[in-house]
């Protein structure tokens, strides 16, 4: 199938209902390859953290949507992002998932690429004519922009800036990062796994508060009564989700721990207490409460539109591979330049929850796969996210907000959609 | 009654009962009598990073001491947890088994091990390099250390309901 089978676009207004969507969002492959072009083709797409490329000459594989791409360093300290394909005959020009480098080399016929993208070198010059121009060859570079270390790139050269796009996501992404207690954000390594499903059933699931109690029971069981009363955000009333426009929403699970520099004279919590003695032999009292406070992590799920999330204590990105698989991966945070025994603690608790073993994620995995499958019965059976509409209130933003279990965010990301495949 | 490991002598035959028990008790889920085979203090690990064996400063697949094995195992038998409420099926084979170093109380093993695992009509399969630091006690073998390092540990993988 392809792109003319719909004549003037997408039937957004059949797909995207409001208060549902319809069956087809999750199984129509023509679909998918609309979004690809429309979304991840067009939009700011988040694809990697600068302390994944802290120096010059460093370089990181990333994806926008199902192009590989190559994120690099250059001897300006500039960060690029390119498409890994030469120009001459389209093999990947790299395959090292991370490392250092002067340069690319394509290994079929040699084709030299500098870390800007440009083409430096060809192997037997003279078979090519004098109007051959190598500045017209370099990778395909895409528009790169950052906020906060997050890098985040976009194949349309006229896309509006990006802080323009993240707008009122903004202040939510610089409460994230004073998880790092002081110290600079960085990721310290990665959990990743496939599942069958479409990728909008895990931009969805960032912002479900609904499902936590139900799918991670056995998470919460292994954790101690102060954590237990922690997680219980959906008995405990406080929390709520917010639109934030652009299809960016927060989830907020634990008021209290949304400005991780306030409340610094609460007790530390008990499973903490080990950590903070240690901290004791090399921090003052105030140090050690702030960083005690940044290990534990931010209480919300930021929801980046169309594929990150700022999500408790890591980042969460997706990546559409097909109709029906997409890709997870799940960054631990740390502190660069932090005490040791704060980032050790840091991946444990990530082990934890997180990744193919997790005590939580393969739960979610699991369901993720059940919504695919069951999706492939009832096609004229809508999905629904109209939980908490006729509840919500106006945000401070003048956009929907709704307590924590509301679907307004799936809304807020589904509007964002219609929007953008209309355009 | 069958001949205990000699301390400092153990065979490759000692070792090769121990482990293939070991893969049995794991693919019948029979995870209690799993949990009674390990000594104190030692760590079940399945590192991202295959060549670090610094595993506490580096993001694992699970970095287990006795309490978090402890902790996995309950969640596995509880029934709250719907990825292993049914778990997926698995079959394993380990073989290959090369014993790296002995002294009188501790050996060192390697050896492949290949899973295939069924649920939902799917197959998945993982292969890995798993080391054990076995030790020799007045009971026979016990398990201190295990290492899984799965080939694609640093790859995409798929979520995990059971033990390797």
């Amino acid at each position: 199938m392809s792109l003319d089978e719909f004549p003037s676009g997408p039937q957004t207004d059949t797909l995207m209902k409001g208060d549902r969507v319809a069956t087809p969002m999750y199984e129509d492959p023509a679909l998918f390859d609309a979004e690809m072009e429309k979304i991840f083709g067009k939009c700011w797409v988040w694809v990697g953290h600068e302390s994944e490329v802290p120096g010059k000459g460093n370089f990181k594989l990333s994806w926008v949507g199902t192009q590989p791409v190559i994120i690099s360093r250059d001897r300006k300290g500039d960060l690029h992002v390119l498409v890994n394909r030469c120009r001459h005959r389209a093999a990947t020009v790299c395959e090292i998932k991370k490392g250092k480098t002067s340069s690319f080399q394509c290994p079929y016929h040699g084709w030299g690429y500098g870390l800007d993208g440009s083409l430096r070198a060809i192997p037997y010059t003279e078979g090519y004519s004098t109007d051959f121009d190598k500045a017209n060859y370099g990778l395909k570079k895409l528009k790169v922009e950052t906020f906060e270390g997050m890098i985040f790139a976009s194949f349309n050269m006229d896309v509006e800036p990006l802080e323009e796009f993240l707008g009122n996501a903004k202040p939510w992404i610089k409460l994230f990062m004073k998880q790092g207690g002081g110290f600079p954000i960085k990721v310290l390594g990665e959990h990743q796994f496939k599942v069958p499903m479409n990728w909008k059933i895990q931009l969805e699931n960032t912002t479900d508060a609904y499902h936590f109690p139900i799918v991670h029971k056995s998470f919460m069981q292994s954790l101690d009564g102060e954590a237990t009363a922690q997680f219980s955000f959906l008995d405990n009333g406080d929390g709520w989700v917010e639109d934030l426009g652009n299809g960016h929403s927060v989830m907020v699970m634990m008021p209290e721990l949304n400005d991780l520099d306030e409340g610094l004279d609460r007790p530390i919590p008990e499973r903490f207490q080990d950590l903070a003695e240690t901290l004791r032999k090399d921090y003052d009292e105030d140090q050690v409460k702030r960083i005690v406070r940044a290990v534990g992590g931010c209480g919300f799920n930021l929801n980046l539109f169309p594929n990150a999330a700022c999500s408790l204590s890591f980042f969460r990105i997706l990546r559409p591979v097909s109709v029906a698989e997409t890709e997870i991966r799940h960054m631990a945070l740390g502190m660069d330049g932090g005490p040791e025994a704060a980032n050790q603690m840091r991946m444990r608790l990530h082990e934890h929850f997180q990744g193919p073993m997790g005590f939580g994620s393969p739960d979610d995995a699991e369901v993720w796969e059940r919504v695919q499958r069951g999706s492939a019965g009832g096609a004229d059976i809508d999905v629904m996210v109209n939980r908490g509409l006729g509840l919500e209130d106006t945000s401070e933003n003048g956009l929907p907000k709704g307590d924590v279990s509301a679907e307004t965010g799936m809304r807020a990301a589904y509007k964002m959609w219609k929007k953008v495949m209309e355009q | 009654m069958k001949d205990l490991p000699v301390k400092g002598e153990v065979t490759l035959q000692d070792v090769t009962e121990f482990l293939w028990h070991e893969a049995d008790l794991l693919d019948r889920r029979d995870y209690d009598t799993w949990l009674a085979l390990w000594a104190e203090g030692g760590f079940y690990v399945i590192p991202v990073d295959k060549e670090s064996e610094d595993f506490a400063n580096l993001l694992n697949i699970a970095y287990d001491n006795a309490t978090m094995r402890e902790m996995r195992v309950r969640r596995f038998q509880q029934g709250f947890s719907i990825s292993s409420a049914p778990p997926a099926d698995s079959v394993r084979t380990v073989s290959r088994f090369v014993i790296e170093e002995q002294d009188s109380d501790t050996v060192r093993v390697r050896a492949a091990q290949h899973v295939v695992e069924d649920k939902f009509g799917r197959q998945r399969t993982f292969a890995a390099n798993v080391t054990w630091v076995l030790q020799v006690t007045d009971e026979g073998l016990m398990i201190r250390d295990k290492i899984v390092r799965l080939l694609n540990s640093d790859g995409m993988l798929t979520s995990i309901s059971y033990l390797f």
